[in-house]
């Protein structure tokens, strides 16, 4: 590639490269001129989700009742692990379109371990998540060292495990998860004096982290933004935290005679993977080597990293955390049945993903992302549904959103090609 | 003279019936920039990818450090400190200039990377090539111009104590200003008693930094000089007809065979 662009920089030392934004106001101008390049990550998805609130605040009182609050958050959360696991793939510019129904059949595993074999959950669970990893292994393979485009080996797969699903279960039937733990991470609460114990123990955890790192960037003198960004950035993740448990631990039940309160267990499932998928990535050498591989594979290989073993660890992580997704919708619904992560459940999570700001195109990508993006979607879902908008409705709306999400993507894209950012 | 760093004996090399490289010697001395010049298709690119490792050869001897060695790929000439920089470089656009410099070899702590140690070493890098070229290093890649980013490459493989770096056409596609830029790189280099060879098209670039010109013809070593001995004109002959006065191979051999 040639950028034939005699930048002004050319006459600044490096010696005194700017090593922070000095003020806040630096780091303002910094974060406007990155958007303006096309570097919007998830901004949108979070205005948009702030439009969708007002919408839905206004059309349907119920939307915004604690009760139902506390439903999206357990509507999101199968949506979410699933748009995390397809970061992966997303990430190296691949697709996963058999992702929502691996999570069918893992689920299927998971429920008859348990029903029909008498397994105790966490025995289901991992099989369930081995099933998982054995399917991602098989298309990573495929995909890696034959060559096919995972386009068409995940479609094949669309079908094919639908199959596996119907022949597990029989045509017509569905399989009760009615075991106290699986089906608890959806219908239970955390107990709220432990709600608060961990919200608060995540916050410090949080900050003794934020304030560690600045630390160590002034004593080595590293680039680093300003302290009063780093103050903000604590504030405001106090806020989010303490404040969603706030809101989950007041009473929502309708019914005075039999509360309901605290934070629903698939709310620290999902930040329990957020956290472990944000330091693979961002933390880790493998992480960078998965980004690597996206922005310029042959790059990758040159720096001596194994692009095919990396591109299989992808579609692996990718498919054991739609395991983990088909398990959280299927203690949703209380059932696993033939449909089960068929339909729309992977357009949900790649619209998550992408909504969220990680690329189609590869090489950009955060679990964060997932986690927005699937906020985003499951809004639109519950929101739509508490309108008692006919269905039609709701496919059109979350194509149109799928639609919109990846032009965003690719505009940025240009953009930042064209500005260099 | 010292003694060279690397050397090719008598290398020959043949895609099927096509006789690529002739019996080629080629040295690089420490603190020397060595210019390979040749037309297209004179053999320079098989050359460096011998070189390089990525090709083997069909018979001739791999000296480094005046010790006979066998390289069996990339990997065991980067270990012996050979380091090829393309010319498509090997920079990945979504990552900043620290975690390119450092790419699939990085500073790990426990399990996680050590951020710290790594950006200072970069700083460390650019700033003892006097690199001034990037306001900062956690830019990503893809802000940077084609001579920054030259410049990044290059300092990839300082970065890692390397003692002989391959530029392959480092100006080709640059500016006069940022080709101005790597050229005094190439010279830094040499200055800290790297062996640099640069293969390029642009005889005013090998003049101006060059310490030796190696020029190759239809896969023969046309001459192998200082560049104070020769001048422009003649170097234009060496490369166009493998010969220049007494320089250069004694009989032509695309009309000898007439």
């Amino acid at each position: 590639m040639t950028v034939e662009t005699d930048q002004p920089a050319d006459t600044a030392g490096f010696a005194e490269d700017s090593r922070r934004s000095v003020t806040l106001r630096d780091a303002w101008t910094d974060y406007v001129n990155r958007l303006r390049g096309g570097d919007m990550g998830s901004l949108p998805a979070i205005l948009g989700l702030v439009v969708l609130y007002i919408v839905f605040g206004l059309a349907n009182d119920r939307f915004l009742s604690m009760l139902n609050q506390a439903n999206l958050v357990i509507q999101a959360g199968s949506i979410i692990v699933l748009a995390m696991g397809l970061v992966f793939v997303l990430l190296l510019g691949e697709i996963d379109l058999s992702a929502g129904v691996t999570g069918g059949v893992s689920a299927a595993f998971t429920a008859l371990a348990v029903v029909d074999h008498g397994q105790p959950w966490w025995a289901a669970i991992l099989i369930g998540m081995l099933v998982g990893a054995t399917i991602g292994f098989v298309i990573g393979l495929l995909v890696a060292y034959l060559g096919i485009p995972s386009f068409v080996v995940t479609l094949a797969y669309f079908l094919a495990l639908q199959g596996v699903t119907l022949k597990l279960i029989g045509s017509g039937g569905s399989v009760p998860v009615r075991d106290e733990v699986l089906r608890g991470l959806s219908i239970k609460n955390v107990p709220t004096s432990y709600g608060w114990l961990i919200a608060g123990l995540v916050v410090v955890v949080y900050t003794a982290i934020a304030l560690q790192r600045y630390r160590t960037q002034v004593r080595r003198d590293l680039q680093r933004p300003p302290f009063s960004l780093v103050v903000i950035r604590i504030v405001a993740f106090a806020a989010i935290v303490l404040g969603l448990t706030g809101a989950l631990n007041r009473n929502r039940s309708l019914n005075p005679n039999f509360p309901i309160e605290g934070v629903p267990w698939t709310l620290p499932v999902v930040l329990v993977l957020l956290v472990l998928w944000t330091f693979v990535l961002g933390r880790t050498a493998y992480g960078r080597h998965l980004y690597a591989v996206g922005g310029n594979a042959e790059a990758a290989r040159r720096a001596g990293i194994n692009v095919r073993r990396i591109k299989v660890s992808a579609f692996v992580l990718c498919s054991t955390m739609a395991a983990v997704g088909g398990l959280l919708a299927a203690s949703y619904s209380g059932k696993v049945s033939p449909s089960s992560g068929a339909g729309n459940v992977l357009l949900y999570a790649v619209g998550a993903a992408v909504i969220g700001g990680t690329s189609l195109f590869g090489g950009r990508g955060r679990a964060l992302d997932a986690v927005i993006g699937g906020v985003v979607i499951a809004t639109i879902a519950n929101g739509l549904g508490l309108l008692n908008q006919a269905s039609y409705i709701n496919y059109l709306v979350t194509g149109g959103v799928l639609l919109l999400a990846a032009s965003v993507d690719a505009i940025s894209r240009r953009r930042r090609s064209a500005a260099g950012v | 003279m010292t003694q060279p760093l690397l050397e090719l004996r008598g290398v020959n090399k043949s895609f099927g019936v096509v006789h690529v490289l002739h019996d080629v010697d080629f040295a690089v001395y420490p603190g020397q920039v060595t210019a390979l010049v040749g037309d297209n298709g004179a053999g320079k690119s098989t050359l460096v990818k011998c070189i390089a490792g990525i090709y083997g050869r069909d018979s001739g001897d791999y000296i480094f450090e005046g010790q006979p060695v066998t390289v069996h790929g990339p990997r065991d000439v980067a270990a012996l400190g050979v380091e090829v920089v393309y010319q498509d470089l090997a920079l990945c656009d979504n990552l900043d200039i620290v975690q390119n410099m450092f790419l699939g070899r990085e500073e790990s702590r426990h399990l996680a990377l050590d951020e710290a140690t790594m950006e200072a070493r970069a700083r460390d890098t650019l700033g003892s090539l006097s690199v001034r070229t990037v306001s900062s290093v956690r830019q990503h890649v893809a802000s940077l111009s084609g001579g920054q980013r030259q410049t990044v490459a290059i300092a990839k493989a300082v970065l890692w104590n390397s003692k002989i770096v391959l530029l392959d056409e480092p100006t080709a596609a640059l500016g006069v200003a940022q080709t101005r830029q790597v050229l005094d790189l190439v010279r830094r280099l040499a200055d800290r008693g790297l062996g640099v060879v640069l293969i390029s098209h642009n005889l005013g670039d090998v003049f101006e930094v060059a310490d030796r010109i190696t020029a190759l013809y239809l896969g023969r070593v046309a001459a192998d000089v200082a560049t104070k001995d020769v001048t422009h004109g003649q170097v234009v002959e060496l490369i166009t007809a493998g010969r220049s006065g007494d320089l250069g191979i004694a009989e032509n051999p695309a009309t000898a065979t007439v």
